[in-house]
């Protein structure tokens, strides 16, 4: 085929500025700022060497927020994929309204965060929220939950699994639509109850759905900002913060450009370092 | 619940057997109360915006006694919701648009045309799936500052392009591959130069990746929150998801009001969602099986 150069020329230009001027050089400049306290306006001139990184790695609020986005991937491997990979198994079944109950459980996913954010600061609102109106039917005082530092985080861990349970739910059932009919029935033949047919041929051969999912949950906990922000805000006295909140609180909202670039460099690093030694250790063969 | 009739045999992964009685109560038991858990918050928040705040406290969970037409009325007749939606509308259309045309055009060069570094140029676009946009969002910011892009669409638009950037070409790059090499084949007989190819051939042929990517980047767009937050400063500019924060921080305990508006700024990606329910499952976890 003739004139390559017409066709490089004009078609990749374009993606390329765009990702290189907003994606690449952010991330390098992150890295430069991050050396230096600066407001944001001028020239960043005053270099003050690792110091950013040692005030946040003695922030208590960023500890919070690094054990927070920890606790996300532990529910999620813990509740939110075996509660996923349950109702899979459950609508991937031939049964009246199955593929009703997949739609009904993949809407959340649909939904803004924020929305979602919003609608469950309503659940759990204690004075007119459906916390608030079980509590009341039974006659006890209802509590605050998103305002108390103790429990406010588990508040929001469950929103998380209500939010994003049905993405892992469909990841799920096109991992069990991929496994080989023939293979069950060659158990069934083999007289095999329905528990030892999920615990030995099927969940074996999900093995790579569930690396996927896991991957999954890991890279959403690092992002997590949009749906706490309605909920809590990071809240109560910094109980809820994730990274992302913790780099909008204290980066973004106080024009800190060094501090806040800073952490979007620890950000960066953990977001590589996972997702390389995620991908090299558990998902060589997938 | 004696008959278990195939729904659609093609995508059901079970064996045939006939389930027993005691199986399916246990399965429609379960599937019952996980549907209560998801039903429940959005049905009531769509009820409470019916009621009144005094009902709300007392009945958060059952019918309004008096249908409160008046808080959703005065929303729809209100100008900021249809702003808000305009402005999601635009901000997403424009988006979608741009990363559809640069994504296919780039990924068009990765799949067909053979250059020195293409592998090299496919990888750096690729290091884009790899971390959010939070992590460099204060340096973004001050780059859309100094372009003299913030507090506009494009301060909003652009960096969201370039972020779907990597996913995208990814997409159109192994479906281009996938198209049957006979049709490049002919295309070079008959003299076709890559433009051609690209705009006759490639493009028409691609439909669901179109679609696919097209989801992908419109749902990420009409949903996103932190880039429009920190682009934008003008009311009239927003988008509805920051429109809700806005409108709660106004009427702060009238959660009546808060529900109703909620439900109407979520209203359409509901009714777009049940429409069209197939495309958008296929398309939002087609990105993650690939």
């Amino acid at each position: 085929m003739r004139g390559k150069w017409p066709v490089l020329v004009l078609f990749l230009p374009p993606a390329l500025l765009l990702f290189t001027v907003f994606v690449i050089l952010p991330m390098g400049e992150a890295a430069w700022y991050s050396f230096y306290n600066w407001n944001g306006y001028g020239l960043p001139s005053q270099w003050i060497g690792t110091k950013n990184y040692e005030l946040i790695f003695r922030n208590g609020a960023f500890r919070t927020a690094l054990i927070n986005n920890g606790l996300i991937i532990v529910i999620s491997i813990c509740v939110q994929i075996p509660l996923a990979l349950w109702l899979a198994t459950m609508v991937s079944r031939n049964i009246k309204g199955a593929l009703a109950f997949r739609l009904l459980f993949f809407l959340p996913y649909v939904l803004a965060d924020v929305a979602a954010g919003m609608i469950w600061r309503f659940v759990y609102d204690g004075e007119f929220g459906l916390v608030a109106g079980i509590w009341n039917f039974f006659g006890a005082a209802p509590p605050f939950w998103l305002a108390d530092k103790q429990v406010a985080f588990y508040a929001v861990l469950g929103v998380i699994v209500w939010k994003y349970f049905g993405f892992h739910m469909m990841l799920f059932i096109a991992g069990l639509q991929a496994i080989d009919k023939s293979v069950l029935e060659a158990a069934d033949i083999d007289g095999a109850t329905g528990w030892q047919k999920f615990y030995r041929v099927t969940l074996p051969l999900l093995g790579s759905t569930v690396r996927l999912s896991v991957f999954f949950a890991v890279v959403g906990s690092l992002q997590l900002f949009d749906m706490i922000m309605p909920l809590t805000g990071g809240g109560p006295s910094n109980a809820t913060q994730t990274l992302v909140t913790f780099l909008y609180s204290f980066g973004v909202m106080r024009m800190q450009v060094g501090f806040g670039s800073a952490v979007g460099v620890v950000l960066f690093i953990i977001c590589v370092t996972l997702a390389f030694g995620y991908k090299r250790i558990f998902m060589r063969n997938d | 619940m004696t008959e278990a009739a195939p729904i659609d045999a093609a995508t059901t992964a079970s064996s045939g057997r006939r389930l027993s009685a005691g199986t399916q109560t246990y399965l429609y038991v379960s599937m019952l109360i996980i549907a209560g858990i998801v039903i429940i918050p959005l049905l009531t928040t769509a009820l409470g915006g019916f009621k009144t705040l005094g009902e709300l406290r007392g009945n958060p969970f059952g019918l309004p006694a008096e249908w409160q037409w008046s808080n959703y009325g005065n929303i729809l007749t209100s100008q900021r919701y249809w702003m808000q939606m305009g402005n999601s509308l635009l901000i997403a259309g424009l988006t979608v648009f741009l990363t559809l045309l640069f994504a296919s055009m780039a990924a068009f060069t990765f799949a067909h045309v053979k250059f020195f570094g293409s592998d090299f140029l496919l990888n750096y676009f690729l290091i884009g799936l790899m971390f959010p946009a939070a992590t460099a969002i204060l340096p973004l910011f001050i780059r859309i500052r100094d372009l003299g892009l913030l507090d506009t669409y494009w301060g909003v638009v652009l960096p969201q392009v370039a972020f779907g950037l990597g996913m995208s070409i990814l997409l159109f790059r192994n479906y281009f591959k996938n198209l049957p090499p006979e049709l490049f084949d002919a295309a070079f007989v008959d003299g076709a130069g890559y433009l051609r190819f690209f705009w006759h051939i490639s493009l028409p042929l691609s439909r669901p990746i179109i679609a696919t990517v097209g989801i992908i980047s419109f749902v990420g767009s009409w949903n996103s929150y932190i880039l429009p937050l920190i682009m934008l400063n003008s009311e009239s500019k927003y988008p509805w998801p920051l429109g809700i924060m806005v409108y709660r921080g106004e009427f702060s305990t009238d959660w009546q009001l808060i529900l109703a508006f909620i439900t109407l700024t979520i209203l359409p990606t509901v009714i777009v969602f049940f429409a069209a329910q197939k495309h958008i499952i296929a398309g939002l976890t087609a990105g993650a099986v690939k």
